[in-house]
């Protein structure tokens, strides 16, 4: 027998550190627009999540709220990936994943506000959205549920012939719940074209991933029980996502199946609300914190000749994007009370009995 | 019209609409080569062919969450879980996920897709292999919940759970998978939400379900030689639930028993008792009285099952107390 905390403290386990070179992927094969687009990308969700959560701490975005602070490479990399009919499915943590595939952040904002003009209008809330007309077909936040659905998105675009590519996004607590390894089964004897990304950002909650998994990669280490190759890769480096994304999803098309992604990534913040994420190791979150996406991305931009004056600029206008969108939905109204009893049913109602 | 058991009728109902609608797929585990454990989909791969018609690893989540992927992406699955209470393994994916998706959404995606399950006692397969579970799923909002109880209905009400844009759960009951009774020829297209009354009668009405109807109706028989007349109603779909039916013929007889086959607590009958003591308590000319099965699990051993499922017996002798005293 072992317990992961009589061998250390609660928070005291050893430091995870990311790699230490930003410079690997500069010459990588990624076109120059591509990565603009890349760097204003991962620029709107970093500054549409620092709005949700000064908004949630001024109590007007109520509830729970989860962010991807330091993230957002991977939400970037395969949004670039992606055919505009491509089909996603995020959990809870899924504000990136939404704005990544095109959805305008006035919707979002207004969804987490619980206001009319939110994007479910109301009725999903942060940990929910969905927007079917960008591909997003929703985000879940039961453990594991969404492996298995998405295998049915991936298994009907197969039926019908669409060429439709089903990519699935969860965390590293994900791969210790038996629906992530039903769906991988699943996936794989059936040659789903669906490609599961794990967002090992080294915690399930609380709790560090490495004192409650088997094995030390959570997704890649697991990946020949499903008859796939591993692949485990840097989550902060939107170039080495973009690649491994666009491989990953160009083999599905192509019908030679599933793949398993770990993207491993860190949270700059805590799990969820105001959580300060004090469980981690001080010299960890300052070395990830350092490696943060954006900044690695800055860098290669501007060795690979981009001057500092047009990033600042795209950083001008997303952080007018967002605050044209905080002021869009701090006006939308509230929902009409009648919308509690619609969308149960198909036919738009609620009702059960004649 | 031709003879036709429950369990092909199953088959055949899908049959019917697979021809009709090339979005409409079967996967379950079992289900096609072997035709299912209870042979309830037999000929369909035959017909239909390994695309349309998918044996499954034993994965429930993973086959319901396939279901409902596919269904919000265009097609019409039907997907097998053998046995009800295996629903339990997997309930995240019905409850949470095939339930609440279009509301959470608000009417973005729908999920029309039919889950058919092997429900119910009488078989002596012992706890985990013989309860009736249609409250469970009564109680989640965004599931449709029916049960048919004669071949005929098995055809028709698949039928239109299949056309259903919402999530039906479909119980079949083990228990009359050998019925065996005449079936009208060519399509047959049933309507969710319509009760049927399958023996009419003025002195009281007989609410019933599934395997509960053919009781019901023997016990109808043996009052009729007492002297009394009951109505008997086959429920069919409790989502959504035809209780205009039952309230006009409460209105005729005056007393309304519930015979079901799920244990006591929390059954289709106390919901429709509740509805009643609201909008039908001027009718009642005595108390609703359900006839359940105790608060128990079903016990394997063919003389303790027999006697804690509902018989025509005791349906008779408690209609019959209640109307005498
Ligand atoms: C079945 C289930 N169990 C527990 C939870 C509570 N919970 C929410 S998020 C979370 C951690 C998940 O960790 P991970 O998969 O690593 O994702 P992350 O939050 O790090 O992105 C837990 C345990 C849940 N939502 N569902
Ligand atoms: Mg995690």
């Amino acid at each position: 027998m072992r317990y992961p905390l009589s061998e250390h403290d609660y928070g005291a386990h050893p430091a995870v550190l990311p790699p230490d070179d930003p410079t690997r992927h500069d010459g990588d094969a990624v076109p120059l627009p591509v990565r603009l687009d890349l760097y204003r990308k991962m620029q709107e969700m970093r500054l549409f999540e620092k709005r949700a959560y000064d908004l949630f701490m001024r109590q007007l975005v109520k509830g729970t709220s989860h962010l991807s602070l330091g993230m957002e490479a991977i939400a970037a990399g395969f949004g670039a990936a992606l055919r505009a009919d491509d089909l996603t499915f995020a959990t809870y943590r899924g504000h990136a994943h939404t704005l990544a595939r095109g959805v305008p952040m006035t919707p979002v904002l207004a969804e987490l506000l619980g206001r009319s003009n939110g994007l479910m209008g109301g009725k999903g809330g942060s940990m929910h959205l969905t927007s079917v007309e960008h591909g997003v077909l929703g985000s879940y936040a039961i453990i594991g549920a969404h492996l298995t659905i998405a295998n049915g998105a991936a298994w009907s675009a197969q039926y019908r012939g669409s060429g439709q590519v089903t990519v699935c996004f969860f965390g590293d607590g994900t791969t210790n719940i038996g629906a992530f390894h039903e769906a991988l089964n699943y996936a794989a004897v059936f040659q789903l074209p669906v490609v599961f990304v794990c967002e090992n950002n080294l915690y399930m909650e609380y709790t560090p991933i490495a004192d409650i998994t088997a094995v030390p990669r959570p997704a890649a280490d697991r990946s020949s029980a499903y008859g796939l190759d591993p692949v485990a890769i840097d989550g902060n480096d939107a170039d080495e996502v973009y690649l491994t994304a666009t491989t990953a999803v160009q083999r599905a098309r192509a019908g030679g199946g599933p793949s398993l992604i770990e993207a491993v990534t860190y949270r700059h913040g805590g799990h969820s609300r105001a959580d300060p994420g004090k469980y981690r190791p001080a010299d960890e979150v300052e070395a990830w914190k350092r490696y943060d996406p954006i900044t690695v991305y800055r860098g290669r931009l501007q060795r690979l000749g981009i001057d500092q004056a047009s990033m600042d600029r795209i950083d001008k206008e997303v952080a007018a994007e967002v605050d044209r969108a905080t002021e869009e939905a701090i006006a939308g109204d509230l929902p009409s009370p009648a919308t509690a009893l619609t969308e149960l049913w198909a036919d738009g109602g609620s009702s059960w009995h004649n | 019209m031709a003879q036709l058991t429950y369990r092909n009728a199953v088959a055949r109902g899908i049959a019917q609409e697979m021809r009709r609608d090339e979005r409409v797929v079967l996967i379950g585990e079992d289900v096609a080569g072997a035709g299912g454990v209870f042979k309830t989909t037999e000929g369909l791969l035959d017909e239909f062919g390994p695309r349309r018609v998918v044996d499954t690893p034993i994965s429930e989540q993973a086959i319901l969450g396939a279901a409902m992927g596919a269904a919000m992406t265009g097609l019409r699955p039907v997907a097998e879980i053998m046995f009800a209470d295996f629903f339990a393994v997997c309930w995240d994916i019905v409850a949470n996920q095939i339930a609440k998706t279009r509301y959470m959404t608000n009417g973005q995606v729908t999920v029309p897709l039919v889950i058919k399950s092997g429900n119910g006692g009488s078989l002596r397969f012992g706890a985990q292999h013989s309860q009736s579970v249609e409250n469970w799923a009564m109680a989640v909002p965004g599931l449709k919940v029916v049960t048919p109880a004669t071949p005929r209905d098995v055809v028709g009400l698949m039928a239109a759970a299949v056309r259903s844009d919402d999530p039906v759960l479909f119980f079949e009951h083990k228990g009359l998978y050998a019925m065996k009774s005449e079936v009208p020829d060519g399509e047959i297209v049933d309507e969710l939400g319509k009760a049927v009354i399958r023996r009419a009668g003025t002195d009281a009405t007989i609410l019933s379900l599934g395997l509960t109807v053919g009781r019901a109706l023997d016990a109808a028989a043996q009052l009729a030689s007492s002297g009394i007349e009951a109505e008997v109603i086959d429920v069919r779909s409790l989502v959504p639930l035809d209780i205009r039916t039952i309230l006009a013929s409460l209105n005729k007889t005056g007393r309304l028993f519930t015979v079901e086959e799920n244990p006591r607590l929390l059954g289709w009958g106390a919901e429709i008792a509740s509805i009643v003591a609201d909008e039908g308590f001027w009718d009642l000319d005595g108390p609703v009285q359900r006839i359940t099965t105790p608060y128990i699990p079903l016990p394997a051993a063919d003389s303790l099952e027999d006697l804690v499922i509902p018989s025509a017996d005791l349906v008779a002798a408690t209609v019959t107390k209640a109307l005498r005293s």
